[in-house]
């Protein structure tokens, strides 16, 4: 199966990553090639078998609910890009 | 020389008073000065460096004797440390310093290892070559124009060419076995959740795993001893008691079932990495152990597989790299979209860029099916392989990587060959098993040779003991590239 | 003419009163500096990794016993992805395909118009940040504090057919999770919020027509403008030969207008799969049973007991324990007036709940106590003082506290029952008004009470009204 530029274009867009017009050529390309090499998977019956997400068998650990963070902001805040009044600032956001 | 000394024997000195922190420091330090066309480090702090050296020593002058005071060991630059950059080789973290520490940084800082410095690695780990980095490649100590292997190719190079005693990396699909193996190092991939991943930058969370890169299986245990261990902060990690790695290295190799899989001696791959292997198994079999014939039927779709779920994982990993908080931020955007696209296309490479892609795609509405629940499922019957292989063997022994150390350049523009490199390396990841790669030869080019010892769940202990007694009758794992010696 | 009938859904965001985070140590604690209880979890530094909350489990599984739902034995959370700024690691952890509350229900109304509205799931997930944009120009400001505080999502079935009665389960469900003590139910602060999902078709039809998602509908206030609203105006587009479109749309309170919401046009494709950082979560019987044990009595089981027990009218019932405060508040009081439950709803339904209101108090901070009120009652009950008294005496303790036999004895107001002394009155007011007098003894019954109402007057009414009665009609009777 293979990846067309308008796919590309809508990945790109969902993944917030931009990209030029001839780049989405070399992507459907590449990812087109890698997807070849991915749909080897096909060759195997997978039929009844259990999805694994998780390398191991356990169960989620539980913490107890206790407040253990202290204020860091201005620590926190000297690696943003911006910053006004504690807040992070971005281009407008619009509801 | 201190660079002649393995880590271990480095300790002994150390606590028989042979020599300081500060001297072996210094001469590391020195000579990853002088080595800087392999590109290993992305940074070093010679002043703060030696500083900790200083205080190693003076704290040793009130417990003589104590063990691990003042080692230098470098360090992968995927782990988040505030004293240095962490970068994650990516132009999106190029100006990024960690507010915290990693884990894994707390445990050696704990155990008295002092960080040298932090390695160069492919963008977010992402790589076999070590040329998806921001800050350029890394070259192969042995031979400059091969590539030293990837993600962790810094740390290995660095410890090839002796400008670290030993080097901590990552392994996902291969990053610590395929670089030792390029390099004439020992690898070790832990079991996934005996090593905290807490602060290491994620690059596919159900697959990531911390390691060391040493010169022997002994550095090796010495380190895993530091590195391995329960944390809170880590719901993936285990809370399992952490054996005594050391003490076990001398359990020796007999009658020791080793499982070949005829898989893995495929005639396709390098006819000098066979000979090289069968060689080696030669060796074990001499050394006690018993060779049986296994199968593991479908780990050749380990890299279809590891190449939907690594890159699906990855694709929502790295989405919190949107120039709000840290990292870098496009200068000019004309509203918020814009300021999402330009910054990360700004600040991920080609490589990452298309894993993103990919992994996005095999998430998506319509594809998820095909794709990443279709991935899931071969995961499993991989994983099922191996455990009924291990009915029939104790471990599992085969080539490291099909082929040696290839020229930089050389699969660049085909990231599907490039992708072929794991394939011994990635079923491994998947099914979350502890595995080795150690040095057993070399190439006519005097390239070396790594070979790959898999083990059962939490059997680290097993594979190091198994690589330990090889080694004591080899000497392939003390080779140092001539330029180095 | 077509008569149209609405279908609503309801998705509930229920913020669970937990002390931290859902998945890091951050304080909950609402309004304080901007990002300053935003940790490395929070604001998603590389590295960092979720660890979850044990209360928050219980309180979501609290919440699905108390509506009969199932307990999901193995639960997963996993990864809703989308780009927004109050959204730090570009994914929201939430629960998908397995939720950890699976069915239940509510019931609403009474009698005939009772209804059960089927809950299809309560799911767990992490709230986001806030965008503010009051003074920042061309930007907007990112606040992280709510990001990653508990939420509870409880989503309905489309078993609602009115306003009226979204308004109902909305209400009930609210009283529940107060009861629970599982969130503080304070919408200005966002506590409980609500998305409605609503579509309208032909009455009969089966077939559900196409839906618009209404956001941003958190007052009781509003919810009720903001979904007759949207009806309207899907009927008005049906209607003109339009269709509807599925999409969000956002109710603005100010204009009383619905409009498409901006930020979110795009198509959504969450990419949801399982949290690679999270193992399933399990949650074992014992477990379960000990919470079960734990439950407290629910408003339908009180309400009940409630018109046994005091020979209260449904009505009264339900307003008496809706809120689970003005319920004790209520039995407290019984307790002390020696069992006159009667006159003590009266009292908890009008004066208290008016006095509360004028002053805009929860029950928990009534400046008259239960304890105050029951004994109030009781002297109504044993007649040492009237009605009338008792309201004056009700306000005085609100306005300056005290204790009402001290404020019965010192400001005299003990009934006058003795008839000595009213007989006395009595004659005293018989000769003032002994024009009226006589047209009572001519049969004018009603002038009675303007007598009674002078001797009232006279004893500035501590007279026992009753008593005056006899005696007045004892002496005029022809």
């Amino acid at each position: 199966m293979s990846i067309s530029k308008s796919d590309v274009e809508r990945v790109a867009r969902l993944a917030r990553i931009g990209i030029e017009p001839h780049e989405a050529e070399s992507y459907s390309i590449d990812l087109s090639n890698i997807l070849t090499l991915v749909e080897q998977m096909n060759k195997i019956d997978t039929e009844g078998i259990q999805p694994m997400a998780h390398p191991q068998d356990i169960q989620l650990r539980l913490r107890d609910d206790e407040v253990k963070e202290v204020n860091k902001r201005d620590q926190f805040q000297t690696i943003a890009p911006a910053v006004k009044a504690g807040l992070y600032l971005v281009p407008k956001v619009i509801d | 020389m201190p660079h002649r000394q393995s880590l271990s024997a480095l300790n002994r000195m150390l606590v028989t008073g042979g020599i300081s922190s500060t001297e072996i420091t210094t001469h590391f330090l020195d000579r990853i000065e002088q080595s800087q066309q392999l590109n290993a480090f992305v940074s070093v702090n010679r002043e703060q460096t030696l500083a900790q050296a200083q205080q190693a020593d003076d704290s040793r002058l009130n417990e003589p004797n104590s063990d691990l005071k003042g080692l230098p060991v470098a360090l992968k630059d995927i782990f988040c440390t505030q004293d240095l950059l962490t970068s994650c080789g990516s132009r999106i973290l190029s100006n990024f310093v960690s507010p915290y520490d990693a884990t894994v940084v707390e445990r050696l800082d704990k155990d008295g290892f002092i960080v040298l410095g932090k390695t160069n690695m492919d963008e977010f780990a992402m790589g076999s070559s070590n040329e998806s980095s921001y800050f350029g490649p890394v070259l192969n100590p042995w031979n400059t124009a091969r590539v030293p292997g990837g993600s962790s190719g810094g740390s290995a190079a660095a410890v090839a060419a002796r400008l670290a005693p030993a080097a901590i990396g990552t392994d996902t699909g291969g990053s610590i076995r395929q670089p030792a193996a390029f390099c004439g190092l020992t690898g070790l991939k832990p079991s996934y959740g005996r090593i905290s991943r807490y602060g290491m930058v994620a690059y596919a969370s159900s697959l990531d795993q911390a390691g060391p890169i040493t010169q022997s299986a002994e550095d090796a245990a010495l380190l895993l001893q530091t590195m391995a261990g329960f944390d809170s902060r880590d719901s993936t990690c285990l809370d399992t008691a952490v054996p005594d790695y050391l003490s076990a290295l001398n359990t020796g190799l007999e009658n020791v079932r080793l499982g070949i899989p005829k898989e893995f001696l495929d005639p396709s791959i390098d006819a000098e990495v066979l000979s090289a292997i069968e060689t080696a198994l030669e060796e074990f079999e001499k050394l006690g152990a018993k060779l049986v014939d296994i199968e593991l039927p479908n780990s050749s779709a380990g890299i279809a597989a590891y190449y939907v779920i690594a890159p699906a994982e990855a694709s929502s990993n790295l989405s919190k790299f949107d120039g709000v908080r840290y990292g870098h931020r496009t200068a000019e955007f004309s509203d918020l979209l814009d300021m999402y696209e330009k910054s990360r296309a700004e600040g991920f490479g080609d490589e990452v860029k298309r894993r993103i892609l990919i992994g996005t795609y095999a998430l998506s509405a319509g594809y998820y099916d095909a794709y990443y629940l279709k991935a899931q499922k071969v995961r499993r019957i991989i994983a099922n392989d191996f455990s009924q292989a291990f009915k029939q063997c104790d471990l599992i022994a085969g080539p490291t990587t099909p082929s040696t150390a290839f020229p930089l350049g050389e699969n660049l523009d085909d990231p599907v060959s490039m992708y072929l490199n794991d394939v011994f390396t990635v079923p491994v990841n998947l099914a979350g098993l502890p595995a080795i790669s150690l040095p057993v030869g070399f190439d006519q080019s005097g390239l070396p040779i790594g070979l790959q010892l898999i083990g059962p769940y939490l059997k680290e202990a097993n594979i190091l003991s198994a690589a330990h007694s090889y080694q004591k009758v080899t000497d392939w794992h003390l080779r140092i590239p001539g330029d180095y010696e | 003419m077509t008569h149209w009938e609405s279908v609503i859904g309801l998705e509930v965001h229920v913020q669970l009163q937990t002390q931290s985070k859902i998945f890091s140590g951050a304080s909950t604690h609402y309004g304080a500096d901007p990002n300053t209880q935003a940790c490395a979890v929070d604001i998603a530094l590389p590295g960092i990794l979720p660890v979850m909350n044990r209360t928050a489990v219980q309180m979501a599984a609290t919440f699905g016993l108390a509506t009969g739902a199932t307990i999901n034995h193995r639960s997963v959370f996993a990864r809703k992805n989308y780009f927004y700024p109050d959204l730090p690691k570009g994914y929201q952890i939430s629960q998908y395909e397995i939720p950890i509350v699976s069915g239940g229900k509510i019931n609403i109304g009474e009698g005939d118009t009772q209804k059960q509205i089927r809950i299809t799931r309560a799911h767990l997930e992490e709230d986001a940040g806030k965008s503010l944009h009051d003074g920042l120009g061309e930007m907007s400001g990112i606040d992280l504090n709510r990001a990653g505080t508990p939420l509870l999502e409880v989503v309905s079935e489309p078993d609602m057919r009115s306003p009226a009665e979204a308004i109902a389960y909305l209400r009930k469900l609210h009283s529940l999770v107060r009861y629970l003590k599982i969130c503080d139910g304070n919408m200005q602060e966002g506590s409980f919020r609500c998305d409605a999902n609503i579509s309208i078709r032909v009455k009969g039809d089966s077939e559900l027509g196409i839906r618009t998602e209404l956001k941003n509908i958190n007052s009781f206030r509003f919810i009720e403008r903001a979904l007759n609203h949207e009806i309207q105006r899907q009927i008005d587009l049906i209607e003109d030969g339009g269709k509807v479109v599925q999409e969000t749309r956002l109710y603005d309170p100010d204009t009383d207008q619905t409009r498409p919401m901006r930020g979110k046009e795009e198509a959504h494709d969450y990419r949801y799969f399982p949290d690679p950082d999270l193992p399933p979560l399990v949650i074992e019987d014992a477990e379960v049973e000990y919470l079960r044990s734990s439950l407290p009595e629910l408003p339908d089981a009180r309400c009940d007991r409630f018109i046994d027990a005091y020979q209260l009218r449904r009505s009264d019932a339900q307003q008496l324990t809706a809120d689970r405060g003005i319920a004790d508040y209520f039995e407290e009081t019984v307790r002390e007036a020696g069992g006159n439950s009667k006159i003590a709803a009266n009292w908890v339904t009008g004066d208290l709940m008016a006095a509360l209101n004028r002053d805009n108090l929860p029950i928990e901070q009534s400046r008259v106590s239960p304890i105050l009120l029951g004994r109030l009652i009781y002297r109504i009950s044993d007649q040492s003082i009237s009605g009338t008294i008792a309201k004056d005496i009700f306000s005085d303790l609100w306005d300056n506290g005290g204790d009402v036999d001290q404020i019965i004895e010192a400001r005299g107001l003990k009934q006058i029952s003795d008839s000595a002394e009213l007989e006395q009155v009595v004659e005293e007011i018989l000769s003032k008004f002994s024009e009226q007098a006589d047209q009572v003894r001519q049969g004018q019954g009603k002038v009675l009470g303007f007598l009674v109402g002078q001797v009232m007057k006279e004893t500035g009414g501590k007279a026992n009204p009753k008593a005056v009665n006899e005696i007045l009609s004892r002496k005029l009777s022809p």
